[in-house]
């Protein structure tokens, strides 16, 4: 096998490792954090099949945009239900 | 339903979906290996017919540029909607600023990640600026380079300086920067039509291959899409940010 292949395995083991991390990540706080790791990693994967167009929007979407989102309706959501006395914690 | 009824449901689901997942993948050509007829011509004579060194901005903007076209307007759609959905509502009232995050009090944010924030603004708004005007010969473009623009904001506020950008009241000037980039959008396409043979038709000069205004009309709709990108975040942000009131005291 040459190098190209064994990085490609490689970074598409992590990219599995990742999403399974967001799956079993049932807190949407932490699962907001583990899916803009998980963002960055098939980024990442992207730019080693050689797609860097796909790899940068996958990036700035995956990995900064999107867990902003939902960072932000976290913290409206929650805000709410303080405020209605329904506060799981 | 039953807890087994359920199940039985969930996994003939599975199966189905597994199966044509197997399927599908099977039917696809060989990894890394193999090219579609088009693909193969988009290769061969892209750079050549379009003076973009970029056939990936080539395939979006020109080939197949019909399919930005619609996807332009699933962003704007989409700021309209988060826009709408976030608007003050009759139970709210505004607050004073002040910190609701989670189970912490008003905790200052930290010198460091200020002082990052904020040497990390201007240099994402020339990596922005960039991506946007090289996305014809260089990887990146319109879209990519609209949200990196758009990192400028957010960074403001994690330098804990959002008070300064409420106080410019930029509603109204992203509103407009939005709209032109849509609008202006449609109206190159259009005139694709006018002018040339088809919606989207390259009919400005394609320029000498290399150069940033290479291309014809590539940049063009780069610059635009740019625009519209970078102004619709920064709007969601705003009014994310507006409705939750994260806002430290400063």
């Amino acid at each position: 096998m040459n190098a190209a292949g064994a990085v490609q395995i490689v970074v598409m083991t992590l990219v599995a490792g990742f999403a399974l991390g967001v799956v079993l990540t049932r807190e949407p706080l932490h699962q907001a954090i583990v899916f803009a790791l998980f963002g960055l990693v098939l980024g990442v994967l992207f730019l080693v099949v050689q797609a860097p167009d796909v790899a940068l929007s996958q990036i700035v979407v995956g990995a900064v945009a999107w867990p902003a989102m939902v960072l932000f309706t976290l913290a409206k959501a929650r805000e709410r239900e303080r405020r209605n006395g329904r506060g799981r914690r | 339903m039953t807890t087994r009824a359920r199940f039985v449901l969930m996994a003939a689901g599975i199966a189905g979906l597994a199966a044509l997942l197997v399927w599908g993948t099977g039917g696809l050509q060989p990894f890394g290996h193999g090219q579609s007829k088009y693909a193969a011509y988009l290769n061969a004579n892209a750079v050549h017919q379009r003076h973009a060194t970029n056939v990936v901005s080539a395939v979006t903007f020109d080939y197949r540029g019909f399919d930005t076209l619609g996807e332009e307007f699933i962003l704007f759609a989409a700021v309209m909607g988060v826009t709408l959905l976030l608007r003050s509502q009759l139970d709210e009232r505004d607050d004073a600023p002040r910190d609701r995050a989670e189970g912490r009090r008003a905790v200052d944010t930290s010198d460091a990640v200020r002082v990052a924030a904020l040497g990390l603004i201007g240099p994402s708004v020339l990596l922005g600026l960039y991506v946007v005007a090289h996305g014809t010969i260089t990887p990146g473009g319109g879209f990519q380079g609209g949200v990196v623009l758009a990192a400028a904001p957010l960074l403001l506020y994690l330098s804990g300086r959002y008070l300064l950008l409420k106080s410019v009241h930029p509603m109204h000037a992203l509103d407009l920067t939005e709209g032109t980039g849509a609008g202006g959008f449609t109206v190159v396409a259009l005139t694709g039509a006018a002018v040339g043979s088809a919606v989207m038709a390259n009919f400005i000069g394609k320029g000498q291959m290399g150069s940033v205004f290479s291309g014809g009309t590539l940049p063009v709709f780069n610059v635009l899409v740019g625009l519209e990108v970078a102004a619709g975040l920064t709007l969601v942000l705003y009014e994310f940010l507006e409705q939750t009131l994260v806002v430290r005291r400063s």
